[in-house]
């Protein structure tokens, strides 16, 4: 009860508070040699500029903001240039979405652009917008580039400001940033902790003479969780530098099908008696999967021929820590709740049923593109 | 460590749902209101024909000024930072061509006043008193901006210049504002009230001197003298977001938490009420406590993130008494002070120096409290262990 509350008050946070000053923010991102962004502005800036509430009833709707696209578009881009090196690139909008920001809505462009930009360029951001209405209101930029990032405000009468892309930055600073990626991508990437969890929540436990009962001591269970991560990350590993390197190469939605299957597996393993005592195989064999599963999230991050191996050593290390550190938090609880009658039929048995089941609306949605709303 | 479990929980839920909230979507519906604009009917309807005229008329400086005067006026109301910055836009393109407008220079000083610009502010108001000495206002502002500064010899200046030409209320509030802080403080109470009693007075001013009665009854330990005067001021006027803000901070050192949830139940337009309102929710442990407390830490850190230091006072005590963190309040607090010295600033001072057990950080504070002979009340317990 006490988690469904947490859930209400988090999405409850969100809820827009009023009037801070006028701010737009504005994402560059250059992968590949490609520059492309984000641009989001509050649409309470955009009506002041160019008039969004045709019908003047206080309230601006979809269909108000969809009539001025080609508008907004001519406004906001004739009050930003972009430059490389010496080139002025050509701006090209690409598409108006919306987003909810905590002082209300902003209107999402995103735009492509003609530039190419190498590693020694210098790009150059001309911003004015708002200039001649509010010389209160910034831009707050975002570039990022092979995976450095880098922030500022721009201040709209102030005159164009350039970075430099020069990266002087060694390989293991870089290793470094792929670090942080792959423990982002194990904190967010649902599918492979639950897995690794539904693998781990009987290795408190001792399957004997026909029954589960908890195991013996700490160490027994630190021994199986042991075993089981190890054949996880050593599968995970190889499969990961295969496709990395462009050994071997599966398809993206053939790969998450059986990551999802592979969790429905895991859990309902802990209900009914399939792989009681194959643990550790059964977390090599799906590893293998799920290797090709982190190898496609490397892969969206851009690695250049360059920062390739340090790019997969570092992503790879990056979730062996955050698979270590969950571990490291999921093993004394679970230890600790293992000794309670409860453990079985709450943890075991109920707890695995769940996860079974949201795999299982996963795998619905992966592989045959239906989406359950629950 | 069942409560272990809740904190990693609540942290990885919080996470996910940042994560999943900040998404980008195309409405499926046309009729989806993305946005509700706050100003009323009528008001926008007002603006947006002064605001044709004005650009119908592009050398009618009248029309610009009284436009940039109404979007002060909205800003104020709505404490909504926005049109400040619609009427320093036009203004700026008029003081570009002409800098000899003293009624453009003035209300600019307005403007760069409300953003804690005080520099700034004050080189437009000696520009403007320059070519016209006769603008009570600017007399006025320049005096507040003094005062702020705790610079309360060059306050009193700017308020006698205003003798010469004025006997309004506000003239007489300016001067015993002034003195009222530099060792007159019983003289100049005495002084107001006379004053407040005797004269045919409009509300805005009026309400003025009923919130300086009741900081400097509070000042003198006159509680319940400050009190009765609050409440006059908050309902002479409309709504006067200083005066409320005092009003709130005297109720929360009487512990009237209750009285402050009243006062200021729904403001969360303005920063500086807000923050009144989470600390006296945080002393009853009300149920909107977190909320609000989690949009104060939002709103600083969007602050942060475009370089605003407006708001290091409210910052410092929001630091100091929410988050319990005494060292980065004390930070916040010194640098505060640095820009301004009213007696709020100069205690939230001394109360981070103590939390952080760092007295000496208060040695300025000493040295300024002897040079203006400063009476307060409220400052002296905290003096005293200072001093210890």
């Amino acid at each position: 009860m006490n988690y469904l509350i947490c859930i209400l008050f988090c999405t409850w946070s969100m809820l827009a508070f009023a009037h801070k000053p006028s701010d737009s923010y504005l994402s560059i991102d250059i992968k590949n040699n490609q520059l492309s962004g984000r641009w989001d502005i509050a649409l309470r800036d955009l009506d002041f500029a160019i008039g969004l509430d045709k019908n003047d009833d206080g309230a601006i709707t979809w269909e108000e903001l969809r009539a001025k696209t080609s508008e907004i578009g001519l406004y906001v881009f004739s009050h930003l240039q972009l430059g490389v090196s010496d080139k002025t690139c050509s701006l090209l909008p690409k598409a108006m979405k919306v987003d909810g920001h905590t002082d209300g809505t902003y209107a999402v462009l995103l735009f492509d652009s003609d530039c190419e930009v190498t590693n020694s360029n210098e790009i150059t951001i001309g911003y004015r917008l708002f200039a001649n209405l509010d010389p209160q209101h910034r831009g707050l930029l975002h570039l990022t580039h092979n995976n450095t990032n880098l922030a500022a405000v721009l201040v709209p009468s102030q005159p164009s400001r350039t970075f430099n892309l020069l990266s002087k930055r060694s390989h293991w600073l870089e290793a470094l940033d792929f670090i942080d990626e792959g423990i982002w991508h194990i904190w967010i990437g649902f599918d492979h902790i639950l897995f690794l969890f539904s693998l781990l929540i009987p290795s408190v436990m001792m399957y004997q003479s026909g029954r589960w009962q908890a195991a013996p001591n700490f160490k027994s269970a630190c021994w199986d969780v042991l075993k089981v991560v190890t054949a996880f990350t050593l599968a995970h590993s190889i499969t990961l530098s295969l496709a990395i390197l462009g050994l071997v190469e599966l398809p993206s939605r053939w790969v998450e099908s059986c990551i999802a299957a592979s969790v429905i597996l895991a859990a309902l393993t802990n209900i009914f008696p399939l792989f009681r005592h194959q643990r550790t195989v059964l977390a090599f064999t799906f590893g293998l999967i799920h290797g090709f599963g982190f190898a496609s999230v490397l892969a969206d991050l851009g690695l250049s021929s360059t920062t390739k191996l340090w790019g997969l050593l570092g992503f790879n290390l990056g979730v062996e820590i955050g698979q270590l550190v969950l571990v490291a938090g999921f093993l004394p609880i679970t230890y600790k709740f293992s000794r309670s009658p409860l453990y079985k039929p709450v943890v075991l048995k109920s707890c695995s049923l769940a996860i079974a089941g949201l795999a299982s609306l996963w795998l619905l949605e992966r592989a045959f593109g239906i989406l359950v709303q629950v | 460590m069942k409560i272990f479990i809740q904190l990693i929980m609540m942290a990885w839920l919080s996470f996910l749902s940042l994560y999943t909230y900040a998404q980008v979507y195309i409405p499926m519906d046309d009729n989806e209101i993305l946005e509700v604009l706050s100003v009323s009917e009528g008001e926008r309807k007002q603006l947006k024909d002064l605001r044709f005229e004005a650009k119908t008329n592009p050398d009618d400086f009248q029309l610009s000024l009284k436009l940039a005067r109404d979007y002060v006026g909205l800003g104020r109301t709505h404490s909504d930072p926005r049109y400040y910055g619609y009427a320093e836009a036009l203004l700026a393109s008029w003081l570009k061509y002409q800098q000899e407008q003293p009624d453009a220079l003035v209300l600019r000083a307005t403007i760069l006043q409300n953003r804690h610009d005080f520099q700034l502010a004050l080189t437009d108001l000696k520009a403007a008193l320059k070519l016209n000495p006769r603008l009570p206002q600017a007399w006025l502002t320049l005096a507040a901006i003094y005062e702020v500064q705790g610079d309360y010899h060059s306050a009193l200046r700017s308020c006698l210049a205003l003798t010469r030409f004025s006997s309004s209320l506000a003239t007489t509030t300016c001067i015993n504002s002034a003195l009222s802080l530099s060792g007159q403080a019983q003289y100049s109470y005495q002084q107001l009230v006379t004053a407040v009693n005797d004269k045919q007075n409009n509300t805005e001013e009026i309400t003025w001197t009923y919130t300086i009665l009741a900081e400097l009854a509070e000042r003198l330990n006159l509680v319940k003298e400050a009190d009765s005067w609050y409440r006059k001021a908050i309902t002479s006027d409309q709504r006067n977001v200083y005066a409320l803000a005092s009003y709130a901070d005297f109720l929360l050192d009487h512990n009237r938490n209750d009285e402050v949830i009243d006062l200021l139940h729904g403001e969360t337009r303005a920063d500086t009420l807000q923050l009144r309102l989470t600390l006296a929710e945080q002393r009853l442990r009300h149920k909107d406590f977190e909320q609000h407390a989690e949009l104060i830490k939002n709103k600083i850190a969007a602050a942060k993130a475009r370089g605003d230091k407006v708001h290091q006072g409210d910052e410092a005590r929001f630091t100091l008494q929410v988050i319990k963190d005494p060292d980065a309040a004390l930070k916040l607090a010194t640098s505060n002070w640095d820009v301004q010295k009213e007696p709020r600033d100069t205690r939230i001072l001394l109360e981070a120096a103590l939390a952080a057990n760092k007295p000496e950080a208060a040695l300025p504070v000493l040295k300024f409290l002897e040079q203006t002979r400063l009476e307060d009340a409220r400052l002296q317990p905290l003096l005293k262990m200072v001093k210890e």
